[in-house]
């Protein structure tokens, strides 16, 4: 699966870039290193890994880089041209460009092409083509001209095709474009005249190009924002003729058809191009993926401050101007299986259109008609049919309830809302409670602050037929406000909510303050009474300092210190105290209860600051003491967390931040406890696997004694 | 006796102590006519020594006491399943087992076993469908596609495809063509004509030539050194293939480009068998752990039209591998080496949610296997090769409710009679008099003569049996062992005069003309004048054996027959049907008693409509008319006709005795149906005398015990 990487800047300094951006990023012979040459007078060396300057370079005053910095790969050193036909060489030792070796050449030159493998090869601007040595063996040679007047060299790459060179470029002509493909071991250059096809009146502007054995695949962004793709023979059947090649589509409006901002397109393997340029009218620009042989998007990154249009690839970087900087996003493309493909593309087609609440209903039948198994079954049915027909309300009020909803006040909704929830129950009644919902929560986005039907929704939630997809922005208004209650009572009823939800609420109840938790009114069942009554007193107590100013973090790290130094028979006083207090423990237990599924939870739960993990894992660890008190393993209350779910949520918590949490001495005592813990839980299993296998055999001997009870005589009285 | 006494008025203390000692009197009496060898004054010592007085008074107006002979060496393993076929049209499933037999279910009829083929060792049925017309065929092993015959319910024919072993067969959507799969790798079509099958085309091997190869990729974890093997494939109409796989994989691909669309990886064991319903919106799939996945499609959000496959609901109703699968409109069948067969209702298509939605478990044969001599106490263990002779043991001891009486004499095995050949026993049967065993196989009738001097036995076939007497449905024998009644798979019933060591052909009754529905249950009556028979749909016909003529049909009745018997004295026919419907009617009269009518005006209590399994056996009691004894799997009853029919507010089952109520409270609370739910899994249960039961359990967990273990999952430390 194609994926892009956290991007870096790569200069700190701004670059002279001017309106053209930059002139070009190459590579450079030393991996990793990469030639950025500004549209000004600037040339420097990149190292990537560090994200540094290994060099800069400038020209003089009133002298101009025409043409990007390339590395010679055989020599080692850098060439580059200004003012059009000034060739300078020099290596990273030079200081000043001015000193370095100079030619001057007869004829203007467009671009210096270098790749690993052959000597650098100068193409000038009337389309010649000149291998760097046989130039500098004579500068001043005559150069003829190739392409004919009015004719401009759009664009130019050079390929190793069976260990020779093969030049391709692209010329443009009244809006008529040109491909010329130069073989050197051959001498044979041919022409091409691209043909547009239907879409005859639009601008070519972006290419990019990947070879294979025997065609040159040219890919071009056309200004209708779709990729076409042209295939290029490398050995022409006929050279001297004019051939003609035809473009097919690729992509479709990968990008806004009449985007003012220049877009760029770059091929990075057989499957994948980069595209550069915004996906929408109004959208910034951004850089996208795209998979060619499935038509998907596979992945894209929004560039807000623009870029220049330009796009380079190198390795498994992608360079691009964003804003005034050189950016680099490295990029991963991994195997991936069609499914995988086709998974993102659902996601990614709907984007900006309006979500449907993704919502199932498992006992609605399937429209499926139920064959009625028999004559008597079928009449009783349709006897219960009719009195339920007699029962359904004519008019389905809802509708009146989301006008209501749309421009009422409050205390008029709450109203409402009772009357209708007072109604009976229509087999539909969880989409329209849903649609209520929805219907509240747009306004409350509407008309924030002031419009937040707290009430109103609480009352929606306990019909009990919600579900986190049927109102997937209730929980996000709750978070925003830190409604806890409203989050507890979601957690409660909600049967689907996702991960990172659940662990964003987890993170505002470890995090939000004890003043704020005492105002709030939060259901206290699942914390019923967890110091049992003889420790009673204690437990008013212990809740009375905690109240007063509590500090997770200091009051930990004193009573982990204390206890380290405690000798070990203290347990008692250990177990009594609970380390949050009673409400946001109500609330922890809510997390406790919901659903999840690990590999989906572990990431989420990485972010959560070591304080409050360790205040977590402390909470929970007080639960485990509380629960295994009994000898059934249960916690007192109505609804209290299970055993297996708080071992659960130890693991995780443990499993996603073990790195942290063994670094914090406050958590030492927790970690060794934990230890001592699992080292007995193990002792205790094998002990159990051993008992199971004697209890195996007891039952076997019971069976024998069965046997021996096949047959008995027996009195039965019947009453 | 009892139905004077309870008559009567609330007794006053001079009352019961007389009624005390009339009933001891009578007592002595009834022992000392049944038991010679006892001494009547020791009973009696006993008796009132074990009775404390208030419960002697409670008892007095209840159904009695027994002893009961409980018996638990009935050594019945069901054969595991292996197929199973739903049939839509006609609401029936069929399920073949491994040892070949073949089970019609009828699910419209309270899920009764209403047809069964018996086995044959050779063949080890390995596919099951049902083609056009409600026509079953099998394949198996042995290389052959069978036909059977629903009406005669014998094997129509045999076509060996020439193939070698069958692995899987299917028909084509409209039921006209049969696919078998062969073990020599080639796919064989049959043409289905009206009569028999035409053998078509041949599709050979493909050999690297195969349009897409799918490729199903092992599990990572865990054992991966083993081969994947597709165990199952499901093809659906908008060219989806549903692969089920040993890596415990249900895959999805996309049969134009024979990729992969979805997988979800369900257990860690196989996933061994798939059934998708005739919509298409919803399939089921069957792991060797025992757990019955259910997946449906279903649309991605709440008014698109893009659907889904979700797997949305687990079952685990079996411990075993879940050999076969079957997806009904409303229902979820599985069956597997654990040998239940369990029908799970879809909440969601069953409108009404009443009993008819609750799960069913169906693990023994809807008929007897069992049979019994009262007069020697023996019990005949009929199993799929072989017959079992048991003598009951004997006791002196007396004692109260729950008591387990000290034997003085064990049960023996007396004998243990193999059959030759690979077929199944389809029935058995002992004489009353306990000197003849009967049996038959698909294609042989076997009739025994047993002669006991003193503690030896010896057995004596009979030789020379008829030719029309190859093969029998159901036998019986008359009250006074005599006459031998044989159901034979032709529609014909013979009738047979026993004499010392041999027989005599009486006569045979044809079916009536144009029907050939075979006779599944015989009952006679006590005095030998009259024979009832029922089929497997038509009503039950009455015959005069004395006359040797048919005396009358019963009026047919939607659900079909699970027990007949005939009443001593009365000759009243009581019929018990699938739906729990319970008739009586009178032979000699020609119509249904006045109590048969009352019942069915008032209707069944509806707990008793609710039970599950059929009753199996119907048996009356010597000295007490009204009373009418039944049982099905799971309780026994002994319906008293004097007393008032419960209603639906009246609690029906009530096995507390009467130790804290008043005798008025008892009074109005006291209906017809004194029901036991003491001995279960209860597959016979008998009167050997007035005082005597004899009932044959059959623990599950000795089923279980006899398995090969499931799949161990770890219980500690997981």
């Amino acid at each position: 699966m194609a994926a892009l990487e956290e991007e870096f800047t790569l200069s700190s300094v701004v670059l002279g870039a001017g309106p053209d951006g930059l002139l070009g990023v190459e590579h450079s012979d030393k991996t990793d290193q990469f030639l950025v040459t500004d549209s000004g007078r600037t040339v420097i060396l990149y190292k990537l890994s560090d994200q540094k300057t290994l060099g800069s370079w400038s020209v003089k005053q009133g002298q101009i880089i025409t043409c990007p910095a390339v590395c010679n790969f055989q020599t080692g050193e850098y060439i580059v041209v200004h003012d059009n036909k000034v060739l300078r060489i020099w290596n990273s030792e030079d200081v000043n460009l001015d000193k370095v070796f100079k030619a001057t050449l007869s004829a203007e030159v467009c671009r210096i092409h270098s790749i690993q493998g052959t000597e650098p090869l100068v193409l000038f601007k009337e389309g010649a083509v000149r291998g760097l040595e046989a130039l500098l063996a004579e500068p001043q040679q005559k150069i003829e001209t190739v392409i004919s007047d009015e004719e401009v060299i759009k664009w130019t790459k050079l390929f190793i095709v069976f260990r020779h060179p093969v030049l391709i470029f692209i010329t443009e002509k009244h809006g008529n474009y040109f491909a010329y493909v130069q073989t050197f071991h051959s001498r044979v250059l041919s022409k091409y005249t691209l043909l547009l096809g239907h879409e005859e009146k639009t601008l070519i502007q972006s290419f990019t190009a990947s070879v294979d054995r025997k065609f040159i695949s040219l890919m071009s962004l056309s200004s209708d924002g779709s990729v076409y793709e042209t295939l290029i023979p490398i050995r022409p059947t006929d050279p001297e003729k004019n051939q003609r090649v035809v473009r097919s589509l690729l992509l479709k409006a990968v990008v806004s058809g009449n985007a003012r901002n220049a877009v760029a397109l770059t091929v990075l393997d057989q499957d994948h191009v980069a595209v550069l340029g915004s996906p929408l009218p109004a959208s910034k620009e951004s850089l996208s993926i795209w998979n060619i042989k499935f038509q998907t998007l596979q992945t894209s990154k929004e560039l807000p401050q623009g870029t220049s249009g330009q796009l380079w690839y190198y390795g498994e970087n992608l360079f691009m101007l964003h804003g005034k900087f050189l950016t680099v996003i490295p990029y991963k493309c991994e195997v991936s299986s069609l499914a995988g493909a086709l998974g993102k593309l659902k996601h990614s087609q709907d984007p900006g259109t309006h979500v449907e609440p993704h919502f199932v209903n498992w006992e609605a039948s399937q429209g499926c008609g139920l064959g009625c198994q028999n004559s008597e079954q079928s009449r009783r049915l349709l006897r219960r049919r009719k009195i339920e027909v007699n029962l359904q309300p004519e008019v389905p009020p809802s509708k009146q309830l989301l006008l209501t909803i749309k421009k009422d006040s409050e205390k008029h909704i709450e109203v409402e809302l009772r009357k209708f929830l007072a109604m009976t129950q229509t087999p539909d009644f969880h989409a329209i409670t849903g649609d209520i919902v929805t219907g509240l929560l747009e306004r409350c986005k509407a008309e924030e602050p002031s419009f937040y039907p707290r009430n109103c929704l609480i009352q929606l939630i306990q019909t009990h037929v919600l579900s986190y997809s049927l109102c997937p922005g209730l929980m996000e208004v709750a978070l925003q406000k830190t409604d806890v209650h409203l989050l507890q009572l979601c957690l409660q009823q909600f049967p689907d909510i996702p991960e990172s939800v659940t662990c964003t609420c987890l993170k505002l109840f470890l995090s939000i303050g004890d003043d704020c938790l005492q105002e709030t009114d939060v259901n206290m069942e699942s914390v019923f009474d967890y110091s049992g009554t003889v420790q009673d007193e204690k437990m008013e107590e212990q809740t009375k300092i905690l109240q007063n100013g509590f500090n997770p973090k200091e009051d930990n790290c004193s009573n982990c210190d204390q206890e380290l130094k405690e000798k070990p028979q203290d347990t008692t006083k250990e177990t009594t105290s609970c380390p949050v207090i009673p409400k946001r423990a109500a609330l922890l237990n809510a997390i406790l209860h919901s659903a999840y599924s690990e590999t989906f939870l572990l990431p989420h739960l990485k972010d959560i600051p070591a304080q409050h993990i360790t205040l977590f894992l402390q909470y929970l660890y007080f639960l485990y003491l509380k629960c295994s008190e009994n000898a059934t393993m249960t916690l007192p209350g109505i609804r209290p967390p299970t055993l297996n779910q708080i071992m659960d949520w130890i693991c995780l918590l443990l499993d996603a931040n073990f790195t942290v949490v063994v670094m914090i001495p406050e958590a030492k005592r927790l970690l060794i406890n934990l230890y001592k813990f699992v080292k007995s839980q193990i002792s205790v299993y094998s002990e159990l696997n051993k008992i199971e296998v004697s209890f195996r055999e007891l039952q076997k001997l019971n069976q024998e004694k069965n046997n021996r009870g096949l047959y008995s005589i027996e009195v039965l009285e019947l009453f | 006796m009892a139905a004077a006494e309870r008559g009567a008025a609330r007794p006053t203390g001079d009352n019961r102590t007389s009624r005390r000692r009339r009933r001891r009197r009578e007592h002595c009496l009834r022992t000392s006519g049944l038991e010679p060898g006892a001494l009547p004054g020791q009973s009696m010592r006993a008796r009132a020594h074990v009775w404390p007085g208030r419960r002697e008074a409670g008892a007095a107006r209840g159904m009695g006491e027994f002893k009961v002979h409980r018996v638990r060496f009935f050594n019945y393993v069901p054969s595991g399943i292996r197929c199973v076929a739903y049939n839509n049209q006609s609401n029936r499933l069929a399920v073949s087992r491994t040892d070949g037999t073949v089970e019609i279910y009828n699910l419209s009829a309270n899920y009764f076993q209403e047809k069964f083929f018996p086995g044959h060792e050779s063949r080890a049925t390995e596919a099951l469908c049902w083609a056009a017309g409600q026509r079953l065929f099998s394949a198996g092993l042995n290389g052959e596609i069978i036909e059977y015959d629903l009406q005669a319910l014998n094997i129509k024919y045999a076509v060996d495809a020439f193939g070698g072993p069958i692995w899987s067969m299917t028909t084509n959507p409209s039921g006209s063509q049969l696919l078998v799969g062969c073990e020599d790798g080639s796919v064989k079509l049959f043409q289905i004509t009206p009569d028999k099958i035409q053998f078509e085309r041949n599709f050979d091997r493909q050999k690297r030539s195969t349009i897409h190869k799918m490729i199903v990729d092992r599990q990572y974890m865990g054992v991966s050194k083993r081969k994947c093997i597709v165990w199952a494939v499901a093809f659906l109409s908008d060219g989806t293939v549903i692969s089920a796989d040993s890596a415990g994989k249900v895959q999805f691909w996309d049969s134009a480009t024979g990729t992969l669309v979805k997988s979800h990886l369900i257990t860690n064991a196989d996933v061994q068998s798939i059934a998708v319903a005739d919509q298409e919106d919803s399939f089921v799939v069957g792991t060797a752990e025992g757990t019955v996945f259910h997946f449906q499609l279903v649309p991605v959000t709440s008014n698109s039209n893009e659907k889904q496959w979700v797997r949305t609901k687990p079952f685990q109703h079996h411990t075993h591998d879940v050999r076969a699968v079957a997806h009904s409109p409303t229902a979820l069948i599985s069956g597997g080496t654990d040998t239940h067969l369990v029908i799970r209702p879809l909440m969601e298509k069953v409108e009404v949610k009443n009993y008819d939605a609750a799960l069913r478990k169906i693990t023994f044969p809807h008929r007897r296997l069992i049979s019994c001599s009262k007069k020697r106490q023996l019990l005949l263990f009929q199993f799929a090769h072989h017959l079992e002779l048991w003598r009951l043991g004997s006791t002196v001891a007396t004692g109260k409710n729950g008591d387990t009486l000290p034997l003085s004499k064990n049960a023996d095995h007396l004998l243990h009679l193999k059959t030759k050949g690979p077929e199944n026993i389809i029935c058995s049967s002992i004489s009353p008099c306990g000197s003849w065993i009967a049996y038959s196989t698909a294609s042989r009738f076997f009739l025994c003569r047993l002669n006991y001097e003193h503690d030896n036995i010896s057995l004596k076939r009979v030789s020379k049996m008829p030719a029309f007497l190859r093969s029998a449905l159901q036998i019986l024998f008359s009250e006074d062992s005599t006459k031998l009644f044989v159901a034979s798979n032709q529609g014909s019933l013979h009738v047979m005069q026993l004499v010392e060591g041999s027989f005599k052909h009486l006569h045979a009754f044809q079916p009536l003309s144009g029907t050939v529905e075979a006779m599944c249950l015989l009952a006679v009556s006590p005095d030998g004048n009259w024979l009832a028979a029922s089929g497997t749909s038509a009503g039950v016909h009455v015959y005069n054996v004395k006359q040797l003529k048919l005396h009358c049909t019963v009026p047919a009745y939607n659900f079909p027959v699970t027990a007949l018997a005939i009443a001593p004295s009365t000759n009243n026919l009581v019929i018990a049907h699938s739906d729990q419907q319970v008739f009586e009617y009178s032979i000699p009269d020609k119509q249904y008693t006045e109590w048969s009518r009352a019942v069915q005006k008032q209707g069944f209590h509806h707990l008793w409509l609710q039970r599950d399994t059929p009753i199996t056996h119907i048996s009356f009691h010597p000295k007490r008319p009204m009373h009418i004894l039944l049982h099905d799997a799971y309780m026994f009853c002994i319906i008293d006709k004097s007393l008032p029919l419960p209603s639906d507010k009246t609690l029906l089952y009530n096995p507390l005795p009467p130790m804290n109520e008043s005798d008025v409270v008892r009074r109005r609370t006291a209906h017809a149906f004194k029901i036991s739910k003491i001995y279960k899994p209860l597959l016979f249960l008998d009167l050997l005398d007035e005082r005597t039961l004899v009932a044959v359990e059959r623990p599950l967990d000795d089923i279980i015990a006899q398995l090969p273990p499931p799949i161990k999952k770890k219980k500690f430390g997981t």
